[in-house]
């Protein structure tokens, strides 16, 4: 089986979404990586065990990405390609599935067995196990889902690859501008300090910052903090915000409604911190302390300090 | 203006989720059924605000079969002008998304609006899939639309942030949070639902990419451990030596 990865770069470098899609990818048969944009050296894809990289230095479209991504399917006679279930693989995967005349699983969260494929389903409530009944096939694979395979302490090599791709259709007014700073993007992250309204009001997320820097987390906050402007829209997690699945999510002060379990559930380690031990959010936790937050979590970053 | 919003049928947020048929189909018995939300607040309504602002329509598209009508009609009190369903049980991303496509192929809609995804399937691959049947930009996860100059302005989420773009002629896009707010259909809008036309329209046959060989439902919790809250530095204990995440 030959492979094809579909890889989003970052100053040069695979993200860690990319890495963990062509170590899928690699896992299953000889892989070939496809990257556009910006690349130094082989951006640390030989380690995941990529083969070779095709790259193109030009910005593309999705339009673009998928005619490029399946002129490689095309040249190297590839039969599965893979990329990130991020905001890329949602607008390019099944562009290619339906260029190459491919079915798409999207957003596995493991490495297949016997080329069966699972994923979640219901929002987190269900996992679907299932297959492609195409003769190629696409995958996208959810962030930090599958872990990275053993580093091969290769390089790839690097090709010029200038397919014929079409005019570019969408025209980039403004860059995307970083909003969580130096700290993983949520989707990404694999820690994740999370507030909700027992915080009381927007001037005491102090302590939530304090935490998150020990532990050198991502923040994140519940809806109704997002919905009354405490915290920004982009920090809001939970099925109408963003999905995240954190090796450890802290929710401080967060009831646990539903519709927030449906975007943390994931999570592989859940600690809820709440005053209240009737908080629907305990029966889905790991670990919890029941008490009041302001008391709680200056101590528990003292005992992270003192790790 | 004239938009196509997808509409999906999707088992209520609160829905317990069980199986049948040897664990190969969702069992839909007493299970209450809504307009996937992400399509209902976020697609619907942005396009209804354009249609108000600038005139024109919308019109809504599902593919299902008869038990899709209440949603439809659910869609249409909110406000959408016509519904079309597309006769065939759905049976996975390709198979909608040529469906949906096909459909929408010589209507010269302004955009397609989906949902982000729906909350049973997850897989926010139909809008790329009908993107490129129809061989036009697919905007994943856009938070806003606006026109200007005829131009669509809109912005995205991405790896690093929130981006501006600008497309000249129709694309699809999937809405995410910042879109639209949610609308309540009042009773003006349920009575005139019912006389707003609902066309059947038969599938084009096409077929489904992938096959589900079962659903599984994740173990139990082993519950939850409590740990004193004099005591926290025992829960950094237990996250570094038994749970190993930090």
């Amino acid at each position: 089986m030959k492979c094809i990865a579909f890889i989003q770069t970052k100053e040069g470098k695979a993200n860690k979404a990319s890495l963990e899609a062509a170590g899928l990818a690699s896992g299953l048969g000889e892989t070939v990586a496809v990257v556009s944009g910006h690349l130094e050296g082989d951006g640390g894809l030989g380690a995941v065990g990529v083969s070779r990289i095709l790259h193109t230095a030009a910005q593309l479209d999705d339009s673009q990405m998928a005619r490029l991504v399946s002129a490689a399917v095309e040249q190297e006679s590839a039969t599965v390609v893979v990329c990130a279930q991020d905001h890329l693989g949602k607008a390019v995967a099944g562009r290619i599935a339906v260029r190459i005349g491919a079915g798409l699983i999207a957003g596995v969260t493991a490495t297949p067995i016997e080329g069966s494929y699972t994923r979640n389903v219901f929002s987190g409530k269900a996992m679907a196990q299932l297959k492609g009944t195409t003769d190629k096939l696409v995958v996208t694979t959810t962030p930090n889902a599958i872990g990275l395979p053993e580093n091969t302490g290769t390089a790839a090599s690097v090709e010029a690859f200038a397919p014929e791709i079409g005019q570019r259709k969408v025209e980039v007014l403004e860059e995307a501008r970083p909003n969580s700073g130096d700290r993983a993007p949520l989707p990404e992250a694999e820690l994740v300090v999370s507030a909700g309204r027992g915080l009381k009001g927007p001037e005491n997320w102090g302590i939530v910052e304090d935490l998150a820097d020990v532990l050198g987390a991502t923040t994140a906050c519940s809806r109704p903090v997002s919905d009354i402007g405490w915290r920004p829209h982009h920090e809001h997690v939970g099925q109408t915000g963003i999905t995240i699945r954190p090796n450890l999510y802290i929710a401080i002060g967060i009831s646990g409604a539903i519709q927030h379990l449906a975007g943390v559930n994931s999570s592989k380690v859940i600690v809820v911190i709440n005053k209240d031990p009737e908080a629907p959010f305990f029966k889905a936790a790991d670990y919890g302390i029941v008490g009041d937050a302001f008391e709680v979590v200056p101590k528990l970053t003292e005992a992270f300090k003192s790790l | 203006m004239e938009f196509l919003v997808c509409i999906s049928k999707a088992p209520d947020t609160t829905t317990r989720i069980a199986f049948t048929e040897g664990d190969t189909r969702f069992n839909e018995e007493g299970v209450q059924f809504i307009v996937n939300p992400y399509d209902e607040w976020y697609a619907l309504v942005r396009a209804l605000e354009l249609v108000e602002a600038n005139g024109g329509k919308v019109v809504i598209a599902s593919v299902g079969g008869a038990d899709c009508d209440p949603i439809l009609r659910k869609a249409l009190a909110i406000g959408a002008h016509e519904a079309v369903r597309i006769d065939a049980k759905p049976e996975d991303s390709a198979q909608v998304a040529a469906e949906l496509a096909h459909y929408a192929k010589d209507k010269n809609f302004d955009a397609i609006l989906c949902g982000k995804e729906t909350i049973d399937h997850n897989t926010s691959a139909v809008p790329a899939m009908m993107a490129e049947h129809l061989d036009v930009p697919c905007v994943a996860l856009a938070t806003s639309l606006e026109y200007e100059g005829g131009k669509a302005i809109l912005k995205r989420e991405t790896a690093s942030g929130i981006e501006k773009i600008a497309i000249q002629g129709s694309f699809v896009l999937s809405a995410a949070k910042g879109m639209a707010e949610q609308r309540i259909p009042n009773m003006r809008g349920i009575m005139a639902a019912r006389s707003k036309p609902l066309q059947i329209v038969p599938a084009l046959g096409a077929a489904a990419a992938t096959t589900v060989d079962r659903f599984v439902l994740p173990a139990d919790k082993a519950g939850v451990k409590l740990i004193d809250a004099e005591n926290p530095a025992e829960l950094v204990r237990l996250l570094r030596e038994e749970a190993k995440v930090i």
